[in-house]
């Protein structure tokens, strides 16, 4: 009887069978992308003159591109950039959706009135292209100031988390708003609790299920952001070879070297759909009605 | 009804006038000079350059550069494209019927897939035909539709043979064959679209079914002796689609970034690929006046969708 909240939590997650599956696929991408180049060491930018478009052989196990670079190096790569601007895109828009969202709950009157007229704003905003603006816009300067790298992913990762706190801040809002009324909340305020201890102590932790599930959701959504951009031309810039990127540069070698572009795809495929599963099984495991 | 629809307006005004000083605004703060290209030029002298400067206003304050441009934009005046040479607005009036035409066949086909779908597998839920549909959604929703886009052509074109890849805007062919190549050629591009968006919308469905079925009017229904089909069809599904409206105009944003890939990946001449065109070009005036276009789009959307849905839920008062 006295198991602990996640305890529980994570036996109803394991009830969710997709989930758990791919929760030990997604570990298993994850840990590929973070230690595999360890194993695995073929430069990003090794070329093969011999192997120019080959298919998957024992040499290059994915094949490589029209320069005989080899593409499971590439893809390794490719995966640690896709997965670090799916997370810190996720934590930025999860850290503005939940002050914007608290801020809102906690003040109501006009500050919650002019917060929510923002927000549904940036929801109706169409947000590919004012990605494809800002990036147009902003992508030389940050060049110039961080360096090409640094400045292309700063920018991505503060657009896309820019573009994602919406409904974060719409769910916390409502969630404030339903548990400030409730009798413990209730009880610290008769205590004396100040309205920053009855936020952090009390309110926020208990809305913390659906901020969860939405910010898993999140990083899929950052990914095939990234991923867009890298496809349309306008993300990382060639010689970082992205999984959007990849799958770019591989499209028009389709008819003779459909690996090029199959296997980049198939990773973000994979990767979206198991964190899809997985936020699924979360909100099974999270969500204090208990609808199963 | 119409001052609901006349408030409605209202409040969509102040929203594009957010948009539209959202947009000035970042394009004010951006670095860089809509004239560098002129000044990086030999041929443009400098005092040129400046002349030019202050005839469009460049050295003006930024509230009454906003406002000139705004009542510009209002008068229909959008300015010239620097690298196809004609008014934008012509240019952009050349691309937008077919944009529009694929985005709403795409709409169609995904809400023809996508109610039946969701209202048979909310009908019997967990049933094999629920779990089905509902991971083949999960899996529709997880494939990008660069991915998707890719992999038809890869089927379809290549392998297969039987569509073309790249959308052709001046068909040879007359009469009936025009039709049939139009359609040959748009069935890839519209199913891409069309799947993406109904696997996310089959979910909206069989979740609204949901929570309509459980109602106690649908009991009385139920009891009254009446025929399930009638109950699913007359009772059940006509207001479980009432929120569905708005989930489906709150998807817009996301449709138009779904249009512009799909329109880079079949090479359709709408206005996706013109912004992209446009920003591999550095072409500002047609950057601004696409991405204005596609605001716009997405409110006008949100009204349709609010009218409506004032018009289908008699609950909603008007006054």
């Amino acid at each position: 009887m006295s198991v602990s909240p996640w305890v529980d939590a994570w036996r109803r997650f394991k009830r969710h069978r997709l989930a758990y599956w791919s929760l030990w696929l997604l570990g298993a991408l994850v840990l590929a992308v973070l230690i595999g180049p360890i194993f695995y060491k073929v430069g990003i930018n090794d070329i093969d003159f011999k192997a120019r478009l080959a298919g998957p052989s024992v040499l290059h196990p994915l094949g490589t591109d029209d320069l005989g670079r080899d593409l499971l190096a590439r893809v390794l790569y490719g995966g640690r950039i896709s997965l670090a601007v799916g997370l810190a895109a996720m934590l930025m828009a999860i850290t503005v959706g939940v002050l914007i969202g608290a801020l809102a709950g906690i003040s109501r009157g006009w500050v919650d009135t002019a917060l929510m007229w923002l927000t549904d704003l940036f929801l109706s905003l169409p947000q590919l292209p004012l990605l494809l603006l800002l990036i147009f816009l902003f992508r030389e300067p940050l060049k110039q100031a961080f360096g090409l790298e640094v400045g292309i992913f700063i920018l991505i990762v503060v657009v896309i988390g820019g573009f994602r706190w919406m409904p974060v801040a719409r769910l916390v809002r409502a969630q404030f708003f339903s548990l400030r009324e409730k009798e413990f909340v209730e009880a610290a305020r008769a205590l004396g609790a100040s309205t920053t201890r009855q936020v952090v102590r009390h309110i926020l932790p208990n809305s913390l299920g659906p901020v969860i599930v939405a910010a898993t959701i999140d990083v899929a959504a950052a990914i095939i952001a990234e991923s867009t951009l890298s496809f349309l031309g306008l993300g990382f810039p060639p010689d970082i070879p992205t999984w959007g990127r990849i799958l770019y540069d591989g499209r028009d070698y389709m008819d003779i070297a459909a690996h090029w572009a199959l296997f980049p795809g198939i990773a973000i495929f994979l990767t979206v759909l198991t964190i899809n599963f997985i936020g699924d099984g979360l909100r099974d495991a999270l969500d204090p009605r208990r609808v199963l | 009804m119409f001052n609901y629809i006349l408030r409605r307006v209202l409040i969509a005004l102040p929203s594009l006038l957010g948009i539209s000083a959202i947009l000035y605004g970042v394009l004010a703060l951006a670095p860089g000079d809509p004239f560098e290209e002129l000044a990086q030029n030999p041929n443009v002298p400098p005092e040129v350059r400046l002349a030019l400067r202050a005839q469009f206003g460049l050295d003006d304050p930024i509230w009454q550069r906003y406002f000139h441009w705004l009542v510009n934009m209002m008068r229909g005046d959008w300015g010239f494209s620097f690298v196809s040479r004609i008014d934008v607005d012509t240019l952009i009036m050349q691309r937008l019927p077919v944009t529009i035409a694929v985005i709403g066949m795409a709409q169609l086909l995904a809400l023809l897939v996508a109610i039946p779908v969701g209202v048979l597998a909310a009908v019997k839920p967990y049933s094999w035909f629920d779990r089905i549909a509902s991971s083949v959604a999960f899996i529709g929703f997880s494939l990008p539709t660069f991915f998707t886009g890719v992999l038809f052509i890869l089927f379809f074109s290549i392998y297969l043979g039987w569509l073309p890849f790249v959308y052709r805007a001046d068909l040879s062919e007359t009469g009936f064959a025009w039709w049939v190549a139009q359609f040959k050629q748009s069935i890839m591009p519209i199913t891409v679209l069309g799947l993406f968006q109904a696997a996310s919308m089959m979910r909206y469905v069989r979740s609204s079914v949901l929570d309509v079925i459980r109602l106690d009017y649908v009991t009385t229904a139920r009891s009254k002796g009446l025929a399930e089909s009638v109950v699913i069809n007359k009772h059940v599904v006509r207001n479980a689609l009432i929120p569905v409206v708005t989930l489906v105009a709150l998807q817009m944003p996301a449709v138009f970034g779904g249009a512009i890939v799909t329109e880079q990946i079949f090479r359709i001449p709408g206005i996706g690929s013109l912004l992209i065109d446009a920003i591999l070009r550095n072409d500002t005036p047609v950057i601004m006046a696409v991405t204005f276009v596609f605001s716009t789009l997405v409110i006008v959307f949100n009204l349709i969708a609010d009218i409506l849905y004032g018009w289908l839920d008699p609950r909603i008062s008007y006054s």
